[in-house]
């Protein structure tokens, strides 16, 4: 048991650093609808596993939904539970909706008292909660945006359109028509402009029922482009991140940003 | 489009003999031995080999639901839904009809001469997809050529959610 113990921790120095713990994800319950205003049912949660409930909810602080005539929605039903929050929302207008969480906070490292110390939360609370005598802090600015995409009836475009501030994506292929064994192509943006040379990582869910992670890497072009071969039908989660120094926070070297969505793949 | 659908609409009118048919199209719907059983969902249309639709020939669904939810499923029609059927006004007359009991069921017939005439010449793809509440999903399909140099009669065997599909094309 002892030598197992060893070997795990032995085999955890080994991922890299980049590697992320943990995934956030907003699950819908269908994204592509017919019929007079379907409903959706949204879960938003935390996890290592997509998409299983286990580890904690994710806060819908920050969360916008646009509607297809470009207007924002509130959700019906919110609810926030031990795993998982939820919200419903009924797809008055036909077309394509954008369900996104988004947040812009910071990150801090620091030393106390000769003990390292990690904060996070919103910029104006940075000077107050950081004690003092903290020494050697450094902050991160850290954006995140968190989407999927649902469609009552015809699918449009309205609602996808470009925001402008931290990492996005736009689609060339739309999110809510992608099909097992054919290609799609999207494009990462990054405050407006073309994110090149990003990577992207692609799981599909139900993790828990196989072995293998199976995940699909994609790295964009100069023009921000990155296209997927979808293997099988089924829910995607696509994360993909940036760090540089484009912060708009003074206190902060580095800005750190997050774009995450669920895409769901239908079969042929 | 609306001309399109008027014609073809008639031919859930016609059970009687084939009058000058072009196309004619029989689907059946097999007899299930399953715990719960619904009539599926079918849908009958027309591609091009770059699978964008010619023509839509049939739709069945509850159309007659009492509290007008049988559209709400039409989505499972996946691939239908996906190319046309989400793009259409439904109920539309003559397009769409009840579902229907196992059993073989004609679509093509006299009216149908109507929609291949606007046909433009080459190669198409008879598609029947099938959905069942509960149950599963089926899509056969069924290349011909318009139009045909000899009358040929062309079918094939669905396997689990349809039954034969035949394809009578009359030159």
């Amino acid at each position: 048991m002892k030598r197992l113990v060893h070997a795990a921790a032995a085999l955890a120095f080994l991922i890299p650093v980049s590697a992320q713990a943990h995934r956030a994800w907003l699950l819908p319950s269908a994204t592509v609808l017919s019929g007079k205003e379907p409903e959706v049912t949204v879960d938003a949660a935390v996890s290592n596993d997509v998409f299983f409930f286990e580890f904690r909810p994710l806060d819908l602080d920050g969360l916008v939904v646009t509607t297809p005539d470009g207007s924002k929605v509130d959700p019906e039903n919110v609810g926030k539970g031990k795993t998982r929050s939820t919200f419903d929302l009924s797809l008055k207008a036909p077309g394509t909706y954008r369900i996104a969480l988004v947040g812009d906070s910071v990150f801090a490292r620091y030393n106390d008292k000769g003990e390292k110390k990690r904060w996070r939360g919103k910029l104006e609370n940075l000077t107050k909660e950081i004690p003092a005598t903290a020494t050697d802090v450094v902050v991160t600015q850290a954006q995140r945006r968190i989407e999927t995409f649902v469609t009552a009836g015809k699918a449009d475009d309205a609602a996808l359109k470009l925001i402008g501030k931290g990492l996005e994506m736009q689609p060339v292929s739309h999110p809510n028509d992608l099909v097992a064994n054919s290609e799609a192509t999207f494009k990462l943006m990054l405050d407006g402009k073309p994110a090149a040379d990003a990577k992207v990582e692609i799981v599909r869910g139900g993790i828990r029922y196989r072995n293998q992670l199976g995940e699909i890497a994609a790295t964009t072009d100069k023009d921000g482009l990155f296209r997927v071969k979808w293997p099988e039908a089924g829910m995607y989660w696509l994360e993909a991140s940036v760090t540089d120094d484009k912060t708009d926070v003074k206190e902060a070297k580095e800005r750190r940003a997050v774009y995450a969505a669920t895409l769901e793949v239908l079969p042929e | 489009m609306r001309t399109l659908i008027l014609t073809v609409g008639l031919t859930g009118l016609a059970t009687g003999p084939a009058l000058a048919a072009d196309l004619e199209i029989s689907v059946e719907v097999p007899r299930l031995d399953v715990a719960e059983y619904h009539k599926p969902y079918v849908a009958v249309w027309l591609a091009r080999p770059d699978q964008s639709v010619a023509a839509n020939l049939a739709v069945w669904y509850d159309v007659a639901n009492k509290k007008q939810e049988g559209d709400k499923w039409l989505k499972d029609l996946r691939q239908w839904w996906r190319r046309t059927g989400r793009d259409l006004k439904l109920p539309a007359d003559g397009l769409t009809s009840a579902t229907r009991a196992p059993g073989t069921h004609a679509i093509g017939s006299a009216s149908t001469a109507a929609t291949v005439n606007g046909l433009a010449p080459g190669e198409y793809q008879l598609v029947v997809e099938a959905v069942r509440e509960v149950g599963g999903r089926e899509l056969v399909k069924i290349p011909f050529q318009w139009p045909p140099e000899k009358g040929t009669e062309l079918s094939v065997k669905g396997a689990s959610e349809l039954g034969t599909v035949t394809l009578n094309v009359k030159p």
